[in-house]
């Protein structure tokens, strides 16, 4: 178990250094280098010559790459032009993470709440019409272009019908306290139930609108996995005993069938990532995503250099732990 | 479909009769590629998609032919106003027109033929990649094996659609080539690994182990009777990355990373660019929507019941 976390935690250390390669080079071929990258509209020859050599780009290109590391472990990748211009990058990522953590959260939570059940029920009616239909209906969903469908239920939702917000976190004139960032948890925590009733608000259309992404691929897997399980001798064999359905379905039908899924969860985190620049985006969510999507608009390279760098890292770090996790409910992974 | 099983034969006629034994059949003697056919005959999943497929290609093909108008010029543009930025449906404008006065109807059909090239080639440099890597890591094996995957590991370590975006940021001149090669290269680390997946199982399978008993030499080994029994997952992944770079084409579009020249227009192009119309004129996104829908349903049904029709499992 000990020697299979630490090849797993060697491998996520190796993964992360090939990463910063890439960043440091993916920084180099930006188009204008690094200078006016970094410098975006305030470069004047003279600005660009002073941070030539501030930044040392006449040593070799291992000293640069060593200096960019450190400065990268210090947090220290340079000033905003785009997203909040004049701000330290740093700074916008840890202002925005927990805006996007919260929205992953509930559309995880909503797309596993859905996907799950749907596919358990499916499997158990193979070939019904619910099945054939909730697989019809998966498949579109793949489909679907993400910022489409989130532009449609803005439409309905909040444009049409006025339901809900059409876009942001909270109200104007909602006083709420803010500890952690999270809004509809800070209203939670310190009791103030209109800022979380609004918080929530804010967050339904966005986060269906994500949950799609994970949605199709759980219920997919699910549906799939327990199908397989199914023809499993123990589950002939537990129903031979007299079990209940209701023992049968919890302890070996879901247990076995749940571990792919487990994987799957970990890495849709990624699809996640991506899916989250658009939807947040369309409803102008102000977490990492819609600043990647204003970067990517203004070049705002500082903020694009630390926001992809921590979201491969975030990526990197939930995988491996879902990797241990499953060694831990499933033996046969250490042994591999 | 018969264009499907004809390589699988020809391949098989090829492959000489020893490592034919274990190559391609199973116990009955069918094809795998053969019995495949048979059932994805009868597979209305299949028949659904390939009908897609089908009608899209042919459009692709002779649109610009059938198109009532130019699809670049601005016809309707003395009707835009700033109260009404997109002209309306009239006689001989079905759909109406887009923002800049030029026909919608004309546009999709013309935009099945960009949407076409930007997935298929997008696909096939994604393939064209992996398949080097896969072949160098799956046809050598040991350390050379050791190295590739170390290295798609580190690509597959990044979210994929979000390495697309920062690998289009870096062009200062977005075009449909940046466009193509950005989907192109998130591909590249899964087909390289399927690859070398189904190239490790034939290592050690009879024919293999045939051939080198009759001292081929370790290339044509490869080339000759490894990998072509190793293509099937390949071109089953194939198709649904075909959807997949519709899908993601439209994306960065969407970000502002597409291509920013739309003479000749492009179904993704045309929905992320609608963006500012949505909410008063939702039609200009839903046309090019419906049609980038209809064509990635059309791809993924195609290669879900391929993938299915060719897993020997699912084989009854």
């Amino acid at each position: 178990m000990l020697r299979f976390i630490v090849r797993r935690l060697l491998q996520a250390v190796l993964a992360l250094f090939v990463l910063s390669v890439l960043l440091f080079a993916w920084l180099r071929s930006l188009p204008g280098g690094v200078v006016s990258a970094l410098l975006g509209e305030r470069g004047t020859p003279a600005a660009a010559a002073e941070l030539r050599a501030q930044l040392g780009l006449d040593d070799p290109i291992f000293v640069q790459y060593w200096r960019f590391l450190e400065r990268a472990l210090r947090g220290d990748f340079g000033i905003s032009n785009g997203v909040y211009r004049g701000e330290p990058a740093w700074d916008v990522f840890v202002q925005r993470l927990p805006a996007t953590i919260e929205l992953s959260i509930v559309a995880m939570v909503i797309a596993l709440t859905l996907a799950i059940p749907l596919g358990y029920i499916a499997a158990r009616r193979k070939g019904g019409w619910l099945d054939t239909g909730s697989v019809v209906f998966s498949l579109i969903g793949v489909a679907v272009p993400v910022f489409f469908l989130a532009y449609v239920l803005k439409y309905i939702f909040a444009v049409q019908l006025g339901w809900l917000p059409p876009s942001g976190r909270a109200s104007v004139g909602i006083n709420a306290t803010h500890i952690t960032n999270m809004y509809m948890l800070d209203g939670l925590m310190t009791r103030e139930w209109d800022a979380a009733w609004d918080a929530f608000k804010h967050l339904i259309l966005p986060a269906v609108a994500l949950s799609s992404i994970p949605f199709a691929i759980i219920f997919r897997i699910t549906r799939a996995a327990v199908i397989d399980v199914m023809e499993e001798d123990y589950v002939r064999t537990a129903r031979a005993k007299g079990l209940t359905a209701r023992t049968i379905r919890g302890r070996h039908i879901m247990r076995n069938a749940l571990i792919p899924v487990v994987t799957i969860v970990g890495l849709q985190i990624g699809a996640l990532l991506a899916g989250a620049v658009l939807t947040e985006k369309v409803f102008a969510y102000q977490g990492i995503g819609q600043a990647l999507a204003i970067g990517f608009e203004r070049r705002d390279y500082p903020v694009l250099q630390v926001l992809i760098m921590m979201a491969a890292l975030i990526y990197i770090v939930v995988n491996l732990l879902v990797d241990i996790a499953y060694a831990v409910i499933d033996p046969r992974v250490r042994t591999k | 479909m018969t264009s499907l099983t004809k390589p699988g034969d020809r391949k098989k006629a090829r492959i000489d009769s020893l490592a034919e034994a274990g190559a391609l059949s199973d116990e009955e003697g069918v094809s795998l590629w053969r019995s495949a056919w048979h059932r994805l005959r009868r597979d209305p999943v299949f028949l659904i998609g390939a009908v897609i497929i089908a009608a899209f290609v042919i459009l692709a093909v002779i649109a610009p032919w059938i198109a009532p108008h130019d699809p670049a010029a601005r016809l309707l543009i003395d009707q835009r106003t700033t109260q009404n930025p997109v002209p309306g449906p009239q006689p001989g404008f079905p759909l109406g027109a887009d923002d800049a006065g030029r026909d919608m109807l004309s546009r999709l059909m013309v935009g099945a033929r960009q949407t076409l090239i930007v997935g298929v080639l997008a696909t096939l440099g994604g393939f064209a990649g992996g398949m080097v890597l896969g072949t160098i890591a799956g046809g050598i094996g040991g350390w050379a094996d050791t190295i590739v995957m170390r290295i798609v590991d580190v690509m597959l370590s990044i979210p994929s659609l979000l390495m697309a975006f920062s690998l289009a940021a870096m062009f200062a001149r977005p075009s449909q080539w940046t466009v193509i090669l950005a989907i192109a290269i998130i591909q590249i680390p899964i087909f390289a690994r399927l690859l070398r997946g189904s190239m490790m199982a034939q290592r050690h399978s009879d024919h293999v182990l045939a051939a080198r008993a009759l001292g081929v030499r370790p290339a044509p080994i490869v080339f000759r009777h490894m990998l072509p029994n190793s293509v099937g997952p390949v071109i089953v992944q194939g198709t649904l990355v075909l959807a997949v770079a519709i899908i993601d084409a439209a994306a960065l579009s969407f970000l502002g990373l597409g291509n920013p020249d739309d003479t000749q227009p492009e179904w993704g192009q045309m929905l992320g660019r609608s963006q500012q119309y949505f909410n008063t004129h939702p039609e200009v996104a839903v046309y090019p929507a419906v049609c980038i829908i209809v064509v990635a349903l059309g791809f993924t049904l195609m290669g879900e019941s391929l993938r299915e029709a060719l897993d020997p499992k699912s084989r009854r």
